[in-house]
């Protein structure tokens, strides 16, 4: 008696391996002499696929759609993106990346690479990264930005799928600027991370996100702080009894550098994005 | 030098300014977020774990040698609102006072030189530890601990909690002192070789939120 052994379904292009999955998507914008973005590197691999989207004129587009489910387990994922100089990228993505178990009870590795050079412009804007029970991923973020180089970088979290335990996930975001560090932030959650589920990191939220805007403007008149949310509300002694959901609450301030960064926590990934859009729009926006 | 150094150091009498800082617990308190001693030593826990890591390893580091302007920037950019950078510096500059009257040493009279407003005070924290001939794991414990003995004192305040009872939090959260005094050392003990990117970056975001909301109030009890 013989068994047939099913067919591999994933594509040619990637590297599988018992232990996970091997994949590196690249894209390179460069800028033509008239001004206009051309992609000469749009590489997909593995579950990430690369869709051009029309530019209306403006800065390139690119949309990230997921082709398979990833990351799970053993997997070892990777974006890499530059913008040469002059250049404007504008980068989404079609659905939220989901952080699943494997079968090796290895953790998943992620790492989004992002190079932005002289008066470049780059906008990365993902959906959300939902850490599902049981899953195990670390991620890391390192953006390398020319002195005059623009960024604009959303980057969320959401802990656990609805009514489940969050997996564990640690990421971190690193950005240097003209060869110094402009920011350095881990944050850790889950399984395995003293502390993360206390009133000093997340006070019960289950979302928590970032936007991040690099601008040489910011050199001559930094952002201003301004709260959100709830963090805008008068402070007030003994909440009614009974009243247990945290509300939604964030910050956006500038960096000891010519950023600024939105920082929100927020029960669920929806109250996490309005926040983020009013850091975005600005006061009275 | 003398072991005993680490007790004036990370005495809470020492003159470095302290007190009028709460570490974030007067607005979780006013919050509903602390409220009693279990919900303090929650609170202590997750402050210890992330802004208490990272000051911690900037202490070892500076304890270690260290170049402190490198560590002050690795501050900064770890440091991601304009309150808690000048609560840092602010504390610094009042930690270099006492630690230049205490351990006088030519590399404090150079960070004070060159930081005028003050550098962050773990970095200042860790190289008065070194004038003071202690190690790099001496300077992370005691920034470890003052990671938590800053909001237990603030809370005895301003909740009228039991001071016995404040005293049993920072007892039980001995054996996380000494993990994250363990891991600010080795980090910082490694700088020297790979640069200022091997410090832990830990973040809290609630931390980070509530720092700047508590700045902008009219009137508050501590300065932070």
């Amino acid at each position: 008696m013989t068994l047939a052994l099913p067919p591999r379904t994933a594509p040619a292009t990637t590297a599988p391996s018992p232990a996970g999955l091997r994949a590196t998507a690249r894209i390179v914008a460069r800028a033509d002499a008239d001004g206009t973005t051309r992609l000469p590197v749009l590489d997909g691999d593995g579950p990430f696929a690369l869709r051009r989207l029309r530019a209306h004129g403006g800065p390139a587009r690119v949309c990230v759609v997921g082709a398979m489910s990833a990351p799970l387990g053993g997997d070892r994922l990777a974006i890499e993106v530059t913008a040469e100089a002059g250049s404007a990228l504008h980068l989404t993505a079609a659905a939220a990346t989901v952080a699943l178990p494997g079968r090796t009870g290895e953790p998943a590795h992620y790492d989004v690479r992002l190079t932005v050079g002289e008066g470049a412009r780059l906008e990365w804007l993902p959906e959300p990264l939902i850490s599902a029970a049981g899953s195990d991923l670390r991620m890391t973020t390192t953006v390398e930005l020319a002195a005059t180089a623009r960024l604009v970088l959303r980057e969320e979290q959401v802990l656990g799928r609805s009514g489940e335990p969050t997996g564990a996930l640690r990421s971190r975001l690193t950005v240097r600027r003209a060869g110094r560090t402009l920011l350095d932030q881990e944050t850790a959650y889950g399984p395995g991370a003293p502390g993360w589920d206390t009133s000093a990191v997340l006070g019960g939220h289950r979302a928590v996100g970032q936007l991040l805007v690099v601008t040489p403007e910011f050199e001559d008149a930094p952002a201003e702080v301004r709260l959100l949310g709830a963090a805008a509300d008068q402070p007030h002694r003994g909440r009614p009894s009974g009243d247990q959901r945290p509300d939604a609450q964030g910050v956006l301030a500038p960096l000891a550098g010519p950023g600024a960064l939105a920082t929100a926590v927020a029960p669920d990934g929806l109250r996490l994005r309005r926040l983020l859009d009013e850091a975005a729009r600005g006061p009275g926006g | 030098m003398s072991r005993a150094a680490l007790l004036v150091l990370a005495d809470g009498r020492f003159p470095a300014g302290g007190h009028a800082h709460s570490g974030g617990a007067e607005p979780a308190v006013a919050a509903g977020r602390i409220k009693d001693a279990a919900t303090l030593e929650s609170f202590c826990r997750g402050r210890l774990h992330t802004t208490g890591l990272v000051a911690a390893a900037l202490a070892a580091a500076a304890a270690a040698g260290c170049d402190p302007l490198l560590l002050d920037d690795a501050a900064d950019a770890r440091t991601p609102v304009p309150a808690l950078r000048q609560v840092a510096r602010r504390l610094g500059r009042q930690m270099m006072r006492a630690a230049r009257a205490t351990w006088p040493d030519p590399a404090l009279d150079a960070l004070a030189a060159a930081r005028p407003r003050g550098a962050h005070q773990p970095v200042v924290l860790g190289l008065a530890a070194r004038s003071a001939g202690l190690s790099p794991q001496d300077a992370a414990y005691a920034v470890a601990y003052e990671s938590l003995s800053g909001p237990a004192t603030a809370a005895v305040r301003l909740l009228s909690l039991d001071p016995f009872d404040a005293t049993a939090v920072l007892a039980h959260l001995a054996a996380d002192v000494d993990r994250v005094a363990e891991q600010g050392a080795a980090a910082g003990e490694r700088v020297a070789a790979e640069g200022a990117d091997v410090l832990p970056a830990a973040s809290a975001p609630l931390l980070d939120i509530t720092a700047e909301a508590h700045a902008a109030w009219p009137v508050r009890l501590f300065a932070s």
